[in-house]
């Protein structure tokens, strides 16, 4: 009966240590994880000097949003529009998928949470970010 | 007695396992946030935005100057 539960006690532990092991990592490394880093990449040369003239700032949800159209030369406003649209959308689908790759859909909105908060730690100098509260400061 | 004991151990071991599977990874999402995030924003590690010297778009043609 001891030998039993020293098994059972050895199967735990094997699963705790794979869980333990798992969670080291998050898996990123999928096609549709790759497809969305590529275009976000692509469409960051674009978004920058919108960020630096601080028409386009940082949200505290991990989106990016247009906060003064009046930055913006009128004959390129739709365009940013369409490309601050644009990479909300790869955000929003980028936090799904990472949750989806690490089979836990659930995990989204931390994720999101994440994102946002190193997004915010990693901006440029002079760029726009949310803070908790829902303000705007340059940082 | 023993049995007992050990039935408590492997219980609890157990929920140790679900506890992990269950449990957000903070820090290994930071981890990956920030791997993809330099990668979007080309950065290098521990680098802000900007901080890498190339400059793949224009900052000359300045949104503010037409008003």
């Amino acid at each position: 009966m001891k030998l039993h539960f020293l098994r059972v006690l050895f199967i735990c532990l094997m699963s705790v240590a794979s869980a333990a092991l798992a969670a080291a990592d998050l898996e990123i490394n999928t096609p549709a994880i790759t497809t969305l880093k590529n275009s976000m990449q692509q469409r960051h040369s674009q978004l920058a000097p919108h960020y630096t003239s601080g028409a386009v700032g940082l949200t505290r949800d991990g989106q990016i949003v247009l906060r003064d159209a009046n930055a913006v030369p009128l004959p390129q406003r739709q365009a940013i529009n369409s490309l601050v649209g644009a990479e909300n959308q790869d955000r929003s689908a980028l936090y799904l998928e990472i949750a989806r790759a690490n089979q836990h859909p659930e995990w989204e909105s931390e994720i999101r949470s994440t994102f946002a908060g190193r997004w915010i730690e990693k901006a440029q100098p002079g760029w726009w970010v949310q803070d908790n509260q829902g303000g705007w400061k340059k940082k | 007695m023993t049995n007992k004991f050990w039935m408590a151990i492997a219980a609890l071991l157990l929920a140790g396992c679900v506890t992990i599977n269950i449990y957000f990874p903070a820090a290994a999402a930071e981890k990956a946030a920030d791997k993809i995030i330099n990668e979007v924003w080309q950065l290098k590690d521990g680098e802000t935005a900007g901080d890498t010297g190339d400059t793949p778009d224009k900052p000359a043609t300045k949104p503010g100057a037409t008003k």
